[in-house]
């Protein structure tokens, strides 16, 4: 029994072939769901598979990448797919934003702007923005297809009555170029404005949903809201504790069991940045 | 000062030596060797093959080991190796008809032609724990038939269908789809439905069989007959044009007969479920042919009520390792998903606590 010896970046060509001309047709589609035929890869469904399978699609020998999850490049399941890639690819890899060419990302987008010349490739878990208010997928695409974003609206209007305000904090719906509503992938709303006329192509995989969707470069995006009720993002009292931003999204670090709480920059890359140490 | 924390790489690589010498266990007791797995836990290795959709002994026996036994952890081994093989192309429908039976049994007839055959089956065991196997024991050699070549086992669905009490097997002579292939879409074809369910959980699929049988859906089944044994598989190279056996895999087959219909066209009819899978795998195919008749229920002009019937609701869950990956996802860090959600709570608390002070003046 020998074991398998791996094309470059794990898929067989016929497979990334699949997989490119599902991504040229959500370029040409923006905010469309493309269905593809999403493989089984050699980790979880819900753990990148998507994200991995266009990062591995789109990748060529001499890219640069960078893995992030929770905005660092740190955390144990960045360190796995970067991991994967360096194995079954050999590419370089880097922590810095602007000297990378593709940049996977779970749940953030980084904080310095990105240029023309990298791809952003989005892990997905569920596609669909409408998939929890109408569960059927044969009901969704016919909302998309009609264009029929009302119950969307009548969500964010609920939240309203509700609370005073909109209550979806990650994963806020937007429409790209004023045509289809997407869910940008679970990263919080105060990323919500990068996507918006971004120079970098952005790409979203689900792997477990098989869906690929895309932001070409310079594309609009508009955070779904009321005229009198317009988006806005998250805001902190105090700046990162680390290097004093007040522009950056802050994660909260529990310090003690006596409520201590510390505020710290997400983007790990960014922070250091700030801090002049990269 | 707080310094951020570092070291998810050395996390990692030491977690998975840890797991190595856990999955090992004791190193003073023999490691199980993949031979002994192959040929001992027989039935664990059909269950890996069937719903990681690949027939080889040898690779669902590494993966067995490798997943301490953990089924499912194996099956998705499996899947992902299945990912980074070659297609040569498809094989010709197996032609079970033509089966070696190694058992045969029916519940709608007494006898059949052909004879039902008992084979290796737990049915009628006491479920007795047997003190014998705690040491090596050797069983006593099994009884061997007389050979009796030749023997025709026609199909028992087939002796209905030649008087008509039973519907035509359902299905056009369209090229079967393959979702591992093509992304799967609905509504769809009972050959898609057939494939999804032959790599679904048998868990799952088991639950929804028997809900079926508790009236969520009911479909009055009779096991029509349930066969297990070896068969052909015959591919057609292109440069040759004619059909080459290339080996033999086991397989269980089962059809079920279920409650009849009829229309002002066709006179009333016993209708089919099907299901079919690697190796001895009679629950997990039982099963499936119970739900694959209650999928059925659109086109037999039935009235869906129950989930065993709804498509996407069946055909969207049945993957374990799909279901095991998005479940278990939710031990990754989601940090930023709950700070936002925190944002907000906060806000809405004070908001809320700022009304009652109002209130209350």
């Amino acid at each position: 029994m020998n074991p398998p010896a791996y094309n470059f970046a794990y898929l067989n060509e016929q497979t990334k072939r699949m997989i490119r001309r599902a991504i040229l047709k959500a370029i040409a589609i923006p905010g469309y769901q493309v269905p593809f035929a999403s493989r089984e890869m050699p980790m979880p469904y819900g753990w990148g598979t998507g994200g991995v399978q266009v990062t591995a699609a789109v990748l060529t020998p001499d890219d640069t990448l960078k893995v992030i999850d929770q905005g660092a490049d740190d955390t144990t399941n960045a360190v796995s797919i970067r991991k994967f890639f360096i194995k079954t690819a050999a590419v370089k890899t880097t922590e810095r934003t602007e000297e990378a060419s593709i940049i996977q990302t779970r749940h953030r987008i980084p904080e310095a702007r990105l240029t023309e010349n990298q791809i952003l490739v989005f892990q997905v878990p569920i596609p669909e923005p409408l998939r929890f208010l109408e569960p059927r997928e044969t009901e969704t695409r016919k909302m998309h297809a009609l264009e029929e974003y009302g119950v969307m609206h009548v969500k964010l209007y609920e939240d309203i009555a509700h609370y005073g305000q909109i209550a979806t904090t990650y994963a806020y719906p937007a429409k790209v170029a004023d045509r289809y509503v997407f869910d940008p992938s679970p990263i919080p709303k105060f990323d919500n404005p990068k996507l918006d006329n971004c120079p970098a192509l952005q790409l979203f995989g689900a792997g477990r949903e098989k869906r690929i969707y895309a932001i070409p470069p310079y594309t609009r995006v508009k955070s779904l809201d009321f005229e009198d009720h317009p988006f806005e993002i998250q805001t902190w009292d105090q700046p990162c504790a680390l290097c004093g931003s007040r522009d950056s999204f802050l994660d909260e670090i529990v310090t003690d069991d006596r409520g201590g709480r510390l505020f710290v920059c997400s983007d790990t890359d960014f922070c250091a940045r700030q801090r002049g140490e990269a | 000062m707080y310094v951020a924390v570092k070291g998810g790489e050395q996390a990692i690589d030491a977690a998975h030596r840890l797991l190595a010498e856990e999955r090992r266990g004791d190193p003073t007791v023999p490691a199980v060797t993949l031979a002994q797995i192959a040929e001992q836990l027989t039935l664990a290795v059909d269950r890996v093959m069937n719903e990681g959709s690949l027939y080889d002994r040898d690779l669902a026996a590494l993966a067995i080991k490798q997943a301490r036994g953990d089924l499912i952890e194996a099956i998705f081994l499996i899947r992902a190796a299945r990912t980074t093989l070659a297609r040569f192309g498809y094989a010709l429908p197996l032609e079970t008809r033509d089966m070696q039976v190694k058992r045969r049994v029916s519940a709608a007839f007494k006898d059949i032609p052909g004879g039902q055959i008992l084979g290796p089956t737990f049915d009628y065991t006491h479920r007795l724990l047997d003190a014998a196997l705690v040491d090596d024991s050797e069983p006593e050699a099994a009884w061997t038939a007389p050979a009796s070549p030749g023997t025709a086992m026609p199909r028992v669905l087939d002796l209905l269908g030649h008087e008509g009490l039973i519907e035509k097997p359902s299905g056009d002579d369209c090229e079967p789809g393959d979702l591992t292939q093509d992304p799967l879409n609905f509504p769809t074809g009972r050959d898609l439905r057939l494939q999804n369910l032959a790599r679904g959980d048998e868990g799952f699929l088991l639950a929804l069989a028997y809900s079926t049988q508790r009236g969520y859906g009911r479909t009055h089944p009779f096991a029509g007959e349930i066969r297990l044994g070896v068969v052909e598989v015959c591919f057609v190279p292109e440069e040759l044009g004619f059909p080459v056996a290339i080996g033999e895999i086991t397989v269980t087959e089962c059809e079920m007969i279920n409650q009849f219909k009829g229309s002002a066209d066709v006179p009333p009819q016993f209708t089919r479920g099907y299901g079919l899978g690697f190796g001895q795998c009679e629950r997990k195919t039982m099963s499936m042919a119970l739900v694959d008749r209650s999928l059925r229920a659109g086109e037999l002009g039935e009235e869906r009520v129950a989930p065993a019937q709804d498509e996407e609701f069946v055909l969207s869950h049945s993957d374990n390792v799909q279901a095991t990956g998005f479940v278990e996802h939710l031990k990754l860090p989601h940090y930023v998903d709950f700070q936002s959600e925190l944002v907000l709570l906060r806000r809405l608390r004070a908001n809320a606590a700022k009304a009652r002070l109002e209130a209350a003046e």
